[in-house]
C-alpha cells in the first residue's frame, strides 16, 4: 500500500467534489445577497442544463451544443425569476420562498414527465473526460480541472464585482434595496444579471458534474443543491469567497469520512455542520455582521 | 401585465396537467378500449416504479405484464367474461412514496397486484395490501422479508439468500477469489440484504469480506473505491440500484480498478450498458432468465412474441432500454401475470381474499419455469443464470447456470 499516493488520491477527490459544490453554491450565495431568497430551484436548474446537453449533444457538435447549453440554462433561470419571482417582489419573503419550492417541483415533474424518468447518458466530451496517470495516482483531467476552473471563474467574478459599474450596482442593491431603486439603478436588470451569471454557473458545473458522472435523471440536482446551500450558509451566505471556501471544506472532509469507512455519517456531517454554524455563528465564516437597518 | 402573465403561467400549468392526464389514459389505454364490448371489468393493479433509481427495470416489468395481458386480455369468472383492466402507480422507486402508490392501488379497487421492482418498495407496500386483502404477487423482489409475515406477498423469483449464495460460489469457484470488497447502499432493504448473504456465504467458503456503504443518491464512489484499489480484494460485489451501477463502473474502471464487478439480478437492464459504455469490461451478475435458452419451448415462444410487440412500437423499445433485448424481469413479469390469471380461475372470483386463497394451490409452468408457492408464499426456484456484459455487442451474454445444492 502505497500511502501517498492513497492520501493523494483522495484529496483530489475531495477537491474535485468541492470544486463542484462551489459553482453551485455561488449561484445560491449570488442571489441570497442580492435578493434575501434561498433559490431552491437553483439545484433543479443544474439539472435541467445536464438534459439540455444530452439532447442538444444528440443532434448538435460539441463546441456549438456547450454554448447553446449554457445560453439555454441562462434563459431558464432569468425566466424563473420573471415568471415566478418578480411578480411577488413586494410580498413578504416567505411567499417567494415558497414559489421557489414550487419552481423545484415542477422542473422535477416536469423532466420525470419528458424524459419518462428514464437516466439518460451524458456525452463524453473528448479530452476531460480521459484518464491520466501522475505518478501512482490515476485520475481523470476532469478531476484536476474541475478545481482550477472553479477558482479562475470566481476571481473573475469577484473583480467584476469589485472593480466595474455594474458591480458595484450589484453591491449598492445588496446593501439597500429601496435606497439603490431612489439612486437610479435599474433594480430589475440587476437582479437579472444575477440570475445569468448564477444560471451560467450551473451550466458550467453541470458540465463538469455530468462529464464526472455521466447519468442524467430528473432528481440529480436535489442532493449536490443541498450541499451547495449548506456550503453557502458556511461560508457565510451572500459572500462569494465564503462561499467557495465553504464548499471546498464540505467536498473535502465528506470524502475523509467515506474514506475511513464512516459513509453512514457523511451526510450527517454536512449538516450537522450547518447547525452547528447556525448555532455558533450565524452569519457563517466570511458572513457580514447583521446590522438592523432603522 | 402582470396579470396577464400569471394568467399565461397559469394556462401553461393547466394545459401541463391536462396533457400529463391524455398520457396516463394513454398508457392504461389497452383496457380502456375494451371497455365498449360491455363485459364486466376485474383490475389488477401494477405496482411499480416508473422514475427514481430503479424506473428502468420497473418499466422493463410493466412492459412484461402488458405484453402478457394483450395476449390474454379476458378471464372467465363464473361462466360470464371479464376485461381485465391494469391499473398502474409509479412508487417512485422511493419507500415512502411508495406507500401512497399503495394506499392508491387500494383506493382503486384492485383484485390482485402485480410488483414490485426493487423489495425496499415491496416491503413499505405490503402492509397495505395484506390490510386490505388484496393479493400481491412480488415479480423479481428478492428480498426474504417482502413475503415473510405477510399472508398476502407471493412472488415468482429466487430469494436473496440462494442469489447472494450463488454469486459467492461464483466468486470462489470461477473468479478464484480469496477476498471480497462488498460495496452496498445504506438502508435499502435489497442491497443490504444481498450484501449480507453474500457474505455470509463467502466466509463460510473461507474467504475474506472487506465492506463499505454509500448514501442513497451517491454519485461519488471515489472515496470507497480507493480502498479498494489500496485493499488486497480480488473482486467486488456490488447490488445495488440500475442508477448507481453505471456510475460506480466507470469510476472504478477510470481509477485503474481492473477487477471483476459482481452484481444481483438488478444489474441486468440495457441502460447500465448504454451509460457505462466502454468501461463496462468485466461485470458479471446472477437472474432469472436467458433469452437463448431454447430448452423451454413456452419461454422460446415468448422471446419471439415479446420481440416482435417491442419493435411495434418504438415507446416499447425506449422503456426497454433502448433495444429489444429480453430482461429476465420482463419474463417473470409476464409469468406473475399468468399466475394471477390461473389464481383468479380457479379462485372463480374477483374478491381479493379468495384470490389469495387460490395462490397456494397454482402449479404454472410459465416462461422461467414452474412455478409453485411455499408456506411462506415464495416460488419454489432453485437455478440462477449468470452473465456477463458483451461491451462489443452492448448486450448481456449468458455464461452458466448455476444452483447451490442446500
Amino acid at each position: 500500500m502505497d500511502n501517498l499516493s492513497y492520501y493523494i488520491q483522495q484529496l483530489l477527490t475531495g477537491v474535485s467534489v468541492g470544486g463542484q459544490y462551489a459553482l453551485i453554491a455561488i449561484g445560491y450565495t449570488m442571489v441570497y445577497g442580492i435578493l434575501r431568497l434561498i433559490n431552491f430551484a437553483h439545484g433543479d436548474i443544474f439539472m435541467a442544463a445536464g438534459f439540455f446537453m444530452v439532447y442538444a449533444s444528440a443532434s448538435l457538435p460539441l463546441y456549438i451544443s456547450i454554448p447553446l447549453v449554457l445560453l439555454l440554462t441562462v434563459i431558464l433561470g432569468v425566466s424563473v425569476e420573471r415568471i415566478a419571482y418578480k411578480p411577488l417582489r413586494q410580498a413578504p419573503r416567505m411567499s417567494i420562498m415558497i414559489s421557489a419550492i414550487g419552481v423545484s417541483y415542477l422542473l422535477q415533474n416536469f423532466a420525470t414527465y419528458y424524459t419518462g424518468g428514464l437516466p439518460r447518458s451524458y456525452p463524453t466530451i473528448p479530452f476531460i473526460s480521459e484518464i491520466i496517470t501522475i505518478g501512482t495516482v490515476t485520475t481523470s483531467w476532469i478531476t484536476l480541472l474541475t478545481p482550477v476552473l472553479t477558482l479562475a471563474l470566481v476571481i473573475g467574478l469577484v473583480a467584476l464585482i469589485k472593480y466595474t459599474k455594474m458591480g458595484m450596482a450589484m453591491r449598492a442593491v445588496s446593501k439597500d434595496f429601496e435606497t439603490a431603486q431612489l439612486m437610479g439603478i435599474k433594480i430589475n436588470n440587476i437582479i437579472s444579471i444575477t440570475f445569468i451569471i448564477g444560471s451560467f454557473l450551473a451550466g458550467v458545473g453541470s458540465i463538469l458534474f455530468f462529464t464526472k458522472y455521466p447519468t442524467v435523471l430528473p432528481t440529480i440536482g436535489a442532493m449536490p443543491g443541498l450541499k451547495a446551500f449548506v456550503a453557502a450558509v458556511f461560508g457565510g451566505i451572500g459572500s462569494i469567497p465564503g462561499a467557495v471556501v465553504g464548499a471546498f471544506v464540505i467536498g473535502i472532509c465528506e470524502n475523509i469520512i467515506k474514506a475511513m469507512g464512516y459513509t453512514t455519517f457523511s451526510d450527517a456531517f454536512t449538516f450537522v455542520l450547518l447547525i452547528l454554524v447556525l448555532i455558533v455563528r450565524p452569519s457563517g465564516l466570511f458572513g457580514e455582521k447583521s446590522t438592523e437597518k432603522v | 401585465m402582470k396579470k396577464l402573465l400569471a394568467l399565461v403561467a397559469v394556462l401553461a400549468m393547466a394545459l401541463a396537467i391536462c396533457t400529463a392526464c391524455g398520457d396516463d389514459n394513454k398508457t392504461g389505454g389497452n383496457a380502456d378500449n375494451q371497455q365498449g364490448s360491455g363485459n364486466k371489468t376485474i383490475t389488477i393493479g401494477i405496482y411499480e416504479p416508473a422514475s427514481g433509481e430503479n424506473g428502468p427495470g420497473g418499466k422493463q416489468e410493466v412492459l412484461g405484464v402488458k405484453y402478457a395481458h394483450s395476449l390474454q386480455p379476458t378471464v372467465e369468472i363464473n361462466g360470464e367474461t371479464y376485461d381485465i383492466k391494469l391499473q398502474e402507480v409509479d412508487n417512485q422507486s422511493d419507500t415512502t412514496k411508495a406507500v401512497s402508490a399503495a394506499q392508491n392501488l387500494v383506493a382503486a379497487n384492485v383484485s390482485v397486484v402485480l410488483g414490485s421492482y426493487g423489495s425496499g418498495v415491496a416491503i413499505a407496500g405490503g402492509p397495505y395490501f395484506e390490510q386490505a386483502q388484496i393479493p400481491a404477487i412480488g415479480i423479481s423482489c428478492t428480498n426474504p422479508q417482502v413475503t415473510e409475515g405477510n399472508d398476502y406477498y407471493f412472488r415468482v423469483c429466487f430469494l436473496d439468500p440462494f442469489q447472494g449464495t450463488v454469486m459467492a460460489n461464483f466468486a470462489k469457484d470461477e473468479m478464484k477469489a480469496e477476498t471480497a470488497f462488498v460495496i452496498t447502499q445504506l438502508g435499502d432493504d435489497y442491497s443490504a440484504g444481498l450484501g449480507t448473504y453474500f457474505k455470509q456465504a463467502f466466509e463460510g467458503l473461507g474467504g475474506t469480506v472487506l465492506e463499505a456503504q454509500f448514501q442513497t443518491g451517491e454519485t461519488d464512489f471515489n472515496a470507497i473505491l480507493t480502498n479498494v484499489l489500496n485493499s488486497d480484494a480480488d473482486v467486488i460485489f456490488a447490488p445495488s440500484s440500475i442508477q448507481t451501477a453505471p456510475l460506480l463502473i466507470q469510476q472504478a474502471r477510470q481509477m485503474g480498478i481492473t477487477m471483476p464487478i459482481l452484481a444481483g439480478d438488478t444489474w441486468e437492464n440495457e441502460s447500465i450498458i448504454t451509460n457505462a459504455g466502454q468501461y463496462a469490461t468485466e461485470v458479471y451478475l446472477s437472474t432469472f432468465f436467458d433469452e437463448n435458452d431454447t430448452s423451454n419451448p413456452a419461454a422460446s415462444e415468448f422471446v419471439t412474441g415479446f420481440k416482435a410487440w417491442l419493435n411495434a412500437d418504438p415507446q416499447n423499445l425506449t422503456n426497454n432500454g433502448g433495444g429489444d433485448g429480453v430482461a429476465a424481469v420482463s419474463a417473470l413479469a409476464f409469468d406473475a401475470y399468468n399466475v394471477a390469471i390461473e389464481a383468479i380461475k380457479s379462485a372463480n372470483s374477483t374478491v381479493g381474499a379468495d384470490i389469495r386463497n387460490a395462490l397456494p394451490g397454482v402449479d404454472y409452468t410459465g416462461v422461467t419455469g414452474s412455478i409453485t408457492f411455499n408456506e411462506t408464499g415464495d416460488a419454489n426456484k432453485d437455478m440462477a443464470y449468470v452473465k456477463t456484459i458483451d461491451v462489443e455487442n452492448g448486450n448481456f451474454k449468458f455464461l452458466k447456470t448455476q444452483s447451490v445444492g442446500e
